[in-house]
């Protein structure tokens, strides 16, 4: 017997318990290969493989600039309409993919989790990071058509704010946050009740209509900013905006209140997560 | 070695029936609104799969977990392999833990074997370098080393399960919890694993717990065993004496198993039909058939209108699904079988079944064609119990071991 093997209590856990840092770390080559499982197989038999994370914003970019900028007629914060709502999409994409990954965790491996034991948060955190990086491809699209797009209009100078570009990584790891812990609220309230994954589906689809993704936030009265500095993904989408394209609507208390919503939703969502998962096997 | 590698005291689990995945939120409001008035919540519901539990585990020793379904071995197993909590009691282990309960799990059908083997690997506990270290050794148990870099969506389930089996085999927990999942593969293959687990809890002293159905197996490979009864412990010791006792429990209670509501093609006239099959053997609550036993089946049926030239026909099935032998019996010819209840006992003399597993279909027909037909009506065991040693025969493949006489004589 090896004399330095953990010893394994096992027995009910009364309340509620945080994260198990030494076992996420004994478990940490079974996150990454987690994320290259989920990168490597995702494109399998497609034609366009990892294009797909180019093409779908792209797309969506299109109609949102048929619909609302030349059909409807919307402001877009001075800025040409097309970058204006990828810029807003890189935002709102990485937040929807991440949410949608990690909501549907304990449902969607039900079987693995039914069979054997790991740290069950490896499967969300590894949704996370496998999502980083259908980020950084689309986020290098986005380059590609700014520099396109200043080369063929030189009168538009929008452009990334290269002093500040560096806060870039810390939006996106304040907006992989709130994902993540919206992502395991809804985890663990539709392993019990599947009405949520139903709620989960339309709710992001209202969702986008109350994030500045289609409307500048400058465009809304400030007596609604309460409200809107009541929706984290508020602040997130407009930094992004802010930094690569030098317009944005940046306001510090508003800052604050996203981050602490943020610490709130993901301490919260990880505490319900890790209650609902020890015995959810049972119900599932 | 003072101390046991496994201690498990009072360890209990309740389910709550019926309310398993169809509470509505309304139900779960009730339920919490009456616990936060202090009042337990009336439940009628509740169902201990098991209760009370404690037993301590040496190390090096290899434990056979023992009981009829639904006896708690699959809870146990759960709860040790921490799946899922306990409602009371505790359970300790010291030393790593990789458990076993399902071969495969986390295979990604689009991956190549090699890449398997490093994602199943880690799923069950190891770390990359551990993997690598140990990956010629897993390629060659498997036997799959010529396909190793082709996605395991094309592998043949032989060769799938080979190599699952193989990275579970190779990991080196000081605790390794193993369910029935030896009931995949052949069985030169189940062999093969069953080898590999007796060199490891022999050669390296670790410890196994094993659940399985194969009392055979349980024989060859457990030094003591665990009887679990409706969730409670039966009987804890030497494996001789605990698996002998749960035999002859079995022998004594009747094992009839109900078929009448299993799903039946909706062209059958079922007027007459199974209500319920007992599989041949020590008709226990494994059904295990001593090898050279005759084949014996008794089947219930229920007549609810009369019908002309009543027959039945068994059919019994190997393990590979292989139709090995078929009977067909003119129960009542030419006359009417008025309804009511009767029992057909079907005896099958001139058969020998090898040790191993096998099923078996039923059906009736009459004149009007078919009445009934029961696919996998009952499964049984042939144990190697009554084999004597000179007999082999649980070294041969073949599902029949006829009996054979020979004359030998010098030619001039």
């Amino acid at each position: 017997m090896n004399p330095g093997a953990p010893e394994i209590v096992i027995q009910p856990t009364r309340g509620w318990r945080f994260v198990a840092w030494r076992d996420l770390h004994a478990y940490r080559d079974l996150l990454w290969l987690l994320v290259w499982r989920d990168f490597a197989t995702r494109y399998k038999q497609t034609i366009l493989g990892p294009l797909w994370h180019v093409f779908q914003p792209l797309a969506t970019a299109l109609v949102f600039t048929v619909v609302f900028s030349i059909v409807t007629g919307l402001q877009t914060d001075e800025l040409p309409p097309s970058l204006f709502y990828l810029c807003g999409l890189l935002a709102w994409n990485y937040f929807t993919q991440t949410f949608n990954s990690t909501s549907s965790t304990l449902v969607a491996n039900a079987g693995l989790f039914g069979k054997v034991y790991f740290p069950r948060l490896i499967v969300p955190l590894a949704s996370v990071a496998s999502n980083v990086i259908s980020f950084l491809i689309q986020l290098a699209s986005f380059f590609a058509i700014l520099a396109i797009y200043r080369a063929s209009h030189p009168l538009v100078t929008a452009g990334p704010r290269w002093s500040a570009i560096i806060l870039l990584p810390l939006v996106l790891v304040q907006l992989a946050a709130f994902s993540l812990g919206v992502g395991l609220w809804l985890a663990a309230l539709t392993a019990k009740f599947r009405d949520f994954t139903v709620l989960a589906g339309f709710l992001i689809q209202l969702w986008l209509y109350v994030t500045p993704v289609i409307l500048p936030l400058a465009k809304v009265p400030p007596r609604w900013h309460l409200y809107v500095a009541l929706n984290p993904v508020t602040m997130p989408v407009e930094c992004f905006r802010y930094l690569l394209l030098g317009t944005g609507w940046i306001h510090v208390p508003l800052i604050i209140a996203s981050i602490v919503s943020t610490l709130i939703a993901l301490v919260t969502g990880v505490l319900v997560f890790q209650r609902v998962e020890k015995t959810f096997v049972d119900v599932v | 070695m003072s101390q046991p590698i496994i201690e498990v005291r009072g360890l209990s689990k309740c389910y709550r029936l019926g309310a398993i995945g169809t509470t509505s939120l309304r139900e779960e409001f009730h339920r919490a609104w009456d616990r936060f008035r202090g009042r337990a919540h009336p439940d009628s519901h509740d169902f201990w799969a098991l209760r009370d539990v404690s037993f301590d585990i040496n190390a090096g020793e290899v434990v056979g977990i023992i009981g009829r379904n639904g006896a708690g071995k699959s809870t146990l197993l759960k709860i040790l392999s921490r799946i899922t909590e306990p409602t009371s009691g505790s359970a300790r282990l010291r030393g790593r833990v990789a458990s076993l309960l399902e071969v495969g799990t986390g295979f990604h059908p689009e991956l190549t074997g090699r890449e398997n083997v490093f994602l199943n690997g880690a799923i069950l506990g190891m770390t990359r370098a551990e993997v690598r270290a140990k990956f010629d050794e897993i390629v060659a148990f498997a036997e799959v080393d010529k396909f190793i870099d082709t996605p395991v969506k094309r592998y043949s389930s032989g060769m799938y399960v080979r190599l699952a089996f193989a990275v579970a085999a190779h990991l080196e927990p000081e605790i390794l919890i193993v369910d029935e999942v030896l009931a995949v593969g052949d069985a030169q293959f189940q062999r093969k694993c069953l080898g590999k687990m007796e060199s490891v809890a022999q050669r390296d002293g670790r410890s196994i717990i094993f659940v399985s159905h194969n009392i055979d197996a349980i024989f060859r490979l457990c030094s003591s065993c665990l009887w679990l009864d409706a969730g409670r412990v039966a009987s804890l010791g030497r494996t001789a004496q605990v698996a002998t006792a749960y035999l002859a429990a079995g022998a004594e209670t009747q094992s009839l198993r109900p078929i009448a509501d299993r799903s039946r093609d909706a062209r059958l006239r079922l007027r007459a039909k199974f209500t319920a099959v007992q599989p041949p053997g020590m008709s226990g609550p494994a059904s295990i058939l001593p090898f050279g036993q005759p084949v014996r089946f008794v089947c219930v049926v229920a007549v609810a209108q009369p019908v002309r030239d009543l027959s039945l026909a068994v059919a019994v099935f190997s393990s590979g699904g292989v139709e090995i032998a078929s009977a067909r019996l003119a129960v009542a010819p030419q006359v009417d079988t008025p309804p009511g209840q009767y029992e057909i006992v079907v005896t099958l003399p001139e058969i020998r079944l090898n040790v191993q597993r096998f099923t078996c279909n039923v059906g009736l027909a009459s004149d009007g064609g078919e009445e009934d037909f029961v696919d996998n009506a009952a499964t049984f065991d042939v144990s190697s119990s009554t084999l004597s040693a000179e007999q082999h025969a649980d070294t041969i493949p073949a599902p029949i071991v006829p009996r054979a006489e020979f004359t030998l004589r010098r030619l001039p």
